[in-house]
């Protein structure tokens, strides 16, 4: 059921075992039927720990959306509230509590990721904290997402440590590690860079002193973890992301594994009936490791993913034909079992070769309002680029980052606002073109803002005030610009890059080496006390700490066993970076294996929006 | 069904008492704990004459006196031990006093406010898996129960028909987790439990007579009834002679041990019977695997003799523990023989060897405590018995010494021990703060798992407000910190506390308590000495509070962020305004922005004439005009003045409503360079072609050779054609 995520080289299920575990025990407690109550926003990550299968083989028997008014008519006989722990919520909780009639019920809370005091003295002063039998909280720090990939889904992550200064996130990021720690081994050693990875890592010392004495007696799977801030790398999620996956997530969006397309290309094509009805529900399809194919290509440059495509469709159709050789029975019956993988690969390829062809209509030049139009039909609100801008786009990403004319207005930019294009790529090669010229000078800022302003609307002030407070857009002081001495000391511009068979973390970006990955390479070899005049000009503290084995658990290292570097980004994560992490580990040299996990997978659009600020639609 | 087999009765003298008792243990109430526990003895009070206020003794089991002192309250109906030794006495009045070890009182409760009326006639102090409970009969023929005396929760039970005054004998049961009353009232038998009472009837052969006594095994498991015709039942507690459904059974029931004046007798299964004259009156103390005989000179234990005794020491047993014991008194070397076993792990034997040698030394007549092997390690708990009983008695170094001996995980053992002995420590009074954090914070630095926190509150709960804030420093876990210094009024503390501990729930509870305690001044300025705590509590402002937003943004004198406020706020305002009329305000918005496009366009005109504002207005107006597919303005729009914007967009704005008649007006007036792209957008492939020949651009020929490729007309085919050669001669150039 979970096969992606035991064939990585860390057995991940273990954690989401353990998750399931501690969520059947929960819902044991409470006798006799239930039903489910859901805060909207956790389904996503609870589906990727478990279906509805395992709850209803625990008498759970309807789930609803939490919202305010009457609870909808079930006949249970447990009422359970699965919520995050927001103030918001329990005014909800208490309307519905307040509002149900019947008293035969059992009420019960099961905070996700943790039970808070604040909360339950909300439900107090509302009069509801009695009705509760149950007031539980369900641990889930740490998704397990792929094979090698964990994930907090938690969206609000970046603005919430970078812009509200809130460190919630943080405590869980921390606490998160300890109960990964608790399942894995102690982690021996730890590098950050950046204030947050920082107050993470002081947090898991001390967490560690807190619990000192009921350690535990695992042998590491870990041999170093590196915590680094989304912040001391701003530039790479602002650029277009390259590979496959990142295009996708791009053009479609990702979310928790999950991505919705446009049905047209999926329509079955039976013979005799023609096309006369498409389906209209987006199609929705799960991408993870589990699918071979996905996880050949998922890593390519998008330029290698069709020649990729078409070897596998060779590879296929021979197997097919294998069945014209199949002569004796034994032979035939060989074949015949073989047959589901083959026709599940099959419509695998079909797939992806769909999946394929809609982003290449979308980045390769043709037919421009066509599909513009549909986007903007579909509510895609902020369709990045289509066609011909999204060549004329990257070429500016790309200038942008080989550093030519970073100091003035660009004419592209200025285009792009008078034309009024998405808000969310403007903002994104804006503060592209701010990191990439260590801030703007003032008279380029108060254009942009200007002419923002008046073309987008004045609510927009707000927007751009966290984008200027996050740092992703920065008025330049008199310090000298040190982006590029940090390109060329860190090459993360590389002229050759080769999409094809790539050699270098470059091609997920097709020239550009994403800075996060480019620090973690070093750290690797030759080690950080080689890039320390770089490292001071990035933002935030680095550092290194050793957390002490219980005797007994030290490693004994075959000679050539790859270590294991646990690399966690503090306010998100891109596709391509993990794709390049995925290259590193892969590296025959390298002797390093990489597992990721992050607080929520980002791209540049996903990112600004979540710092954007719509007062017209927020109502306390 | 039962297996018949012979049961062996073993008496052993476990002391001889070494209390001086004046009349013996008659006329008082006797209350021993079970494991070996203590006795407690208080005279009958309505033997003295009120003036005369009766003595409460606390003895071990041995009979060395830990505490005496006169009793100062009301009559007393029943004494009785809780599982963490704590004695209980049941006062007539349903008040029920609970003291330690050393004699110190540590709470009350009552049982009921109707008791104080009909008064207490009897009470029993029981044990189950919940704890210890209290359950009395009053006068009026009530019962009311109590679980658990830590968690107090009263229940009061049903009223059993027909019963006037005191039931003849009563017992309390324990059942399918629930906790019943089993009475006799004359020959009848009722189980009442929470919700009703039901009347029952022993299985088996029927009874005459009246109950008289009801006994309930120390497990719960088995019960025993005896009648005023001397007839004796026994059977399993839900009344059934024998279970349900079992085949076989392991251990036959128990004996029951009935006790009169001067005798006592055995009753096994089956009937047979021994006889124990006794010189002296007793008191019986039913234990796990025996009962206890406490008499004014001795103490003793009478058992079934445990089958692996049997097998060594039975009469010509030929048990390998018999044989053992034979090479033992021929070779004085017990564990001589196992060193030829090669495959026998040693590890039962050493850990037996250890327990024994740890019995031995709570057995020692000045500890007192005398455990049998059995009741060491009741339902698997993690710490021995004799642990928690030399803590009890604050016999710290011994206990410290078992645990380190048992190998007992320092987590769970030596740390507790230190931590109980800490919180001893604090409630004595008469040391100096500093003396004493040296003294505990010496003794258990390098210790585990202690909780400095539980030790301060004990501190704090006798007073000791300076100590406990000098303890808590050395609490590792700020989060634990936090709720003792509220209760203390710290809040200062506790809010920097809650900051270290990184736990912001934590922060946000002290920040709401703040906030209710002190003045909003103090308040925001105790905020913003501490930055994470001011943003969080903006946060929470922002979503509860947007009034106290603006006074917060007021007082720091933060002008950007104040101008932020009033923006969203009036955003929100004409959002809410907009509610009331229908129409949303997007819609409202997007009307507006084309009747304005207009008003706009003269504004800007006559404003601006900077290249980028006239862009931008060409932009809108060819946008607007299209929008409402205004072709006659629109053409007219592109004829006015050279567009700075060039003409493609017009094309494009066309298209985007379809309009390919009115795109194509457009299509020659782009200049040579994106003439190409737009014969394209009108999807004009062949126009597109001609363009890219004419321009002999290696890059066009190929964009439109991309578009001819999807389809395959005759057409379409022949324009390839003709662009590959073109190709090829663009190549040539």
């Amino acid at each position: 059921m979970a096969a992606h995520l035991t064939n990585g080289r860390v057995n991940l299920n273990i954690l989401r075992e353990a998750a399931r575990k501690e969520l059947r025990e929960f819902l044991d407690k409470c006798a006799g039927s239930k039903a489910i109550v859901w805060d909207e926003y956790l389904t996503g990550p609870f589906g990727l720990i478990a279906q509805y299968s395992l709850l209803k083989e625990h008498e759970v028997e309807k789930m609803f959306t939490l919202k305010g008014g009457r609870l909808p008519p079930a006949d249970v006989k447990n009422i359970i509230f699965f919520v995050r722990p927001r103030l918001e919520l329990m005014d909800i909780i208490a309307e519905n509590v307040f509002s149900d009639k019947s008293n035969s019920r059992d009420y019960h809370i099961l905070f996700v990721p943790r039970r808070s005091m604040l909360c339950e003295q909300r439900l107090k002063e509302q009069g509801v904290l009695g009705s509760f039998t149950n007031i539980d909280e369900y641990i889930l720090d740490l998704i397990p997402y792929d094979g090698d990939l964990l994930s907090m889904e938690s969206e609000g992550a970046f603005r919430e440590c970078y812009l509200e200064n809130d460190q919630t996130t943080l405590y869980h990021t921390a606490k998160g590690l300890m109960t990964l720690q608790a399942l894995y081994g102690t982690i021996p050693q730890i590098y950050g860079k950046g204030d947050c990875a920082r107050h993470v890592a002081n947090m898991m010392l001390r967490m560690k002193r807190e619990f000192a004495g009921s350690q535990n007696q695992i042998l590491p799977v870990f041999d170093t973890l590196l915590l680094l801030d989304r912040n001391v790398d701003l530039l790479t999620p602002l650029a277009t992301q390259l590979t496959y996956e990142g295009l996708i997530d791009e053009i479609y969006g990702i979310t928790n594994g999950y991505v919705k397309l446009p049905p047209e290309k999926f329509a079955q094509k039976k013979q005799g009936e023609g096309s006369k009805d498409l389906p209209t529900e987006p199609k929705k399809l799960q991408l993870n490791s589990a699918e071979e194919l996905y996880a050949e290509i998922r890593d390519k440059n998008f330029n290698a993913v069709g020649a990729a495509l078409s070897k596998k469709a060779k590879i296929i159709s021979a197997a097919f034909e294998e069945r014209h050789n199949a002569k004796t029975v034994g032979e035939i019956k060989q074949f015949v079992s073989q047959l589901p993988h083959m026709q599940a690969a099959r419509s695998s390829l079909a797939n992806h070769t769909s999946i394929a062809e809609l982003i290449k209509d979308l980045t390769s030049k043709r037919s421009v309002q066509e599909h513009r139009n549909a986007f903007e039909a579909d509510g895609f609100v902020f369709c990045p680029v289509a066609s011909e801008a999204f060549f004329d786009n990257l070429t500016v990403e790309q200038e942008f980052m080989t550093g030519v004319d970073t100091d003035k207005v660009n004419t592209y930019i200025e285009d792009c606002i008078s034309q009024k294009d998405p808000l969310i790529k403007v903002l994104r090669l804006m503060c592209m073109q701010s990191v990439c010229n260590n801030g703007l000078k003032q008279k380029v800022l108060d254009f942009y803002k200007r002419e923002i302003l008046q073309t987008y609307g004045y609510e927009h002030m707000l927007t751009l005030n966290n984008l200027e407070k996050t740092g992703l857009l920065k008025l330049q002081t008199n310090s000298r610009n040190n982006y590029p001495t940090i390109r060329k000391t860190l090459k993360l511009w590389m002229e050759d890059a080769n999409e094809q068979t790539p050699n270098d973390i470059s091609y997920v970006y097709s020239g550009y080496a994403p800075l996060s990955v480019r620090l973690t390479q070093v750290l690797a070899r030759p080690g950080w006390r080689s890039i320390e005049e770089v490292l001071k000009m990035l933002p935030g503290p680095h550092f290194e700490e050793r957390q002490q084995l219980p005797a007994g658990l030290h490693k004994k290292r075959q000679q050539g066993e790859n270590r294991t570097t646990l690399v966690f980004f503090l306010g998100g994560v891109t596709y391509a970076e993990i794709t390049a992490l995925r290259f590193l580990s892969q590296m025959e040299d390298s002797g390093m294996e990489y597992i990721i996990a992050t607080t929520k997978l980002i791209n540049g659009s996903s990112w600004i929006k979540s710092l954007m600020d719509h007062p017209e639609t927020q109502i306390p | 069904m039962y297996i018949m087999s012979v049961v062996y009765n073993r008496k052993v003298e476990l002391y001889e008492m070494s209390w001086v008792l004046r009349d013996g243990l008659r006329d008082s109430l006797v209350a021993a704990a079970p494991y070996g526990g203590p006795i407690a003895v208080m005279k009958e009070s309505q033997c003295l004459s009120p003036s005369v206020r009766p003595q409460l003794d606390i003895y071990t089991a041995s009979g060395v006196t830990m505490a005496t002192f006169p009793w100062k309250s009301g009559p007393v109906v029943q004494l009785g031990w809780s599982v963490s030794e704590e004695l209980l006495c049941v006062q007539q009045d349903g008040t029920v006093l609970i003291y330690d070890l050393t004699g110190a009182f540590l709470r009350h409760f009552s049982m009921g406010q109707e008791v104080v009326q009909s008064h207490v006639s009897e009470a029993k102090i029981f044990h189950s898996p919940y704890g210890t409970g209290v359950a009395i009969v009053t006068g009026s023929s009530r019962f009311t129960l109590a679980t658990n005396i830590d968690d107090l929760k009263l229940r009061r039970l049903p009223e059993v028909p027909g019963l006037q005054g005191a039931p003849s004998c009563w017992a309390v049961l324990n059942q399918d987790r629930q906790t019943k009353v089993l009475l006799a009232n004359g020959p009848e038998l009722y189980l009442l439990d929470n919700t009703c009472c039901t009347s029952v009837l022993p299985g088996g052969s029927p009874l005459d007579g009246v109950f008289v006594h009801i006994a309930v095994s120390f497990s719960y498991k088995y019960l025993a009834l005896f009648t005023d015709t001397g007839h004796l039942w026994t059977g399993l507690a839900n009344l059934q002679v024998r279970p349900a459904h079992s085949q076989v059974r392991p251990h036959p029931p128990p004996s029951v041990v009935v006790l009169w004046e001067r005798l006592l007798l055995v009753v096994a299964v089956g009937g047979d019977t021994v006889q124990y004259p006794l010189d002296e009156a007793c008191v019986c103390v039913g234990e796990l695997d025996g009962v206890r005989l406490l008499s004014p000179s001795r103490h003793e234990l009478l058992q079934e003799v445990p089958l692996v005794c049997e097998d060594i020491f039975k009469i010509a047993s030929m048990g390998p523990g018999a044989l053992l014991l034979e090479a033992h008194k021929e070779y004085q070397a017990a564990s001589f023989g196992k060193c030829f076993l090669t495959n026998l792990s040693p590890e039962a034997f050493v850990s037996v060897c250890r327990d024994l040698r740890v019995l031995n030394a709570v057995r020692d007549p000045s500890i007192g405590i005398p455990l049998t092997h059995t009741q060491l390690y009741p339902l698997a708990i993690e710490v021995c018995v004799c642990v928690c009983r030399l803590v009890y008695r604050r016999l710290y170094p011994l206990a410290i010494e078992v645990c380190r001996y048992l190998k007992t995980p320092e987590y769970q053992g030596v740390s507790r021990i230190l931590r109980h002995w800490a919180c001893s420590k604090v409630q004595q009074k008469g040391e100096s703060d500093e003396v004493m954090v040296r003294c505990i914070s010496g003794r258990l630095a390098d210790s585990p798992g202690i909780s400095y926190s539980h030790i301060a509150s004990k501190a704090y709960d006798s007073g000791r407000t300076e100590l406990a804030i000098k303890l808590l420093d050395y609490e590792a876990r700020s989060g634990e910190q936090v709720p003792l210094l509220l209760k203390m009024r710290r809040s200062q503390l506790a809010l920097s506390k809650a900051i270290e501990s990184g736990d912001t729930d934590l922060v946000y509870t002290v920040v709401s308590y703040v906030k209710n305690e002190m003045n909003r001044g103090d308040f925001f300025m105790t905020l913003r000495n501490q930055p994470v705590a001011l943003s969080l509590y903006r946060q929470f402002c922002k979503l509860q509070e947007q009034e106290t937003l603006k006074d917060l943004y007021n007082q720091d004198d933060d002008h950007q962020e104040l101008a932020n406020y009033y923006v969203s706020a009036s955003y929100r305002e004409k959002v809410q305004a907009n509610c009331y009329v229908s129409a949303s305000y997007r819609e409202k918005v997007q009307a507006n922005y084309y009747v304005s496009a207009s008003y706009r366009e003269k504004v800007q005109a006559n404003y601006y004439v900077s290249a980028s504002y006239r862009e931008r207005y060409w932009w809108l107006k060819l946008k607007s005009l299209a929008e409402k597919e205004e072709w006659e303005e629109l053409e007219k729009f592109s004829k006015s003045k050279k567009s700075p914007v060039g003409y493609l967009p017009f094309v494009e704005v066309c298209m985007k409503k379809s309009n390919k008649y009115e795109a194509k007006k457009y299509v020659t007036k782009v200049t040579p360079e994106q003439r190409v792209r737009a014969h394209l957008t009108i999807e004009d492939v062949e126009g597109a072609a001609d363009a890219a020949i004419e321009r002999r651009s290696e890059a066009e020929i190929g964009t439109v050779i991309s578009h001819c490729s999807s389809s395959s007309s005759s057409s379409q085919r022949l324009l390839l054609d003709k662009l590959q050669r073109a190709l090829t001669t663009a190549n040539r150039k």
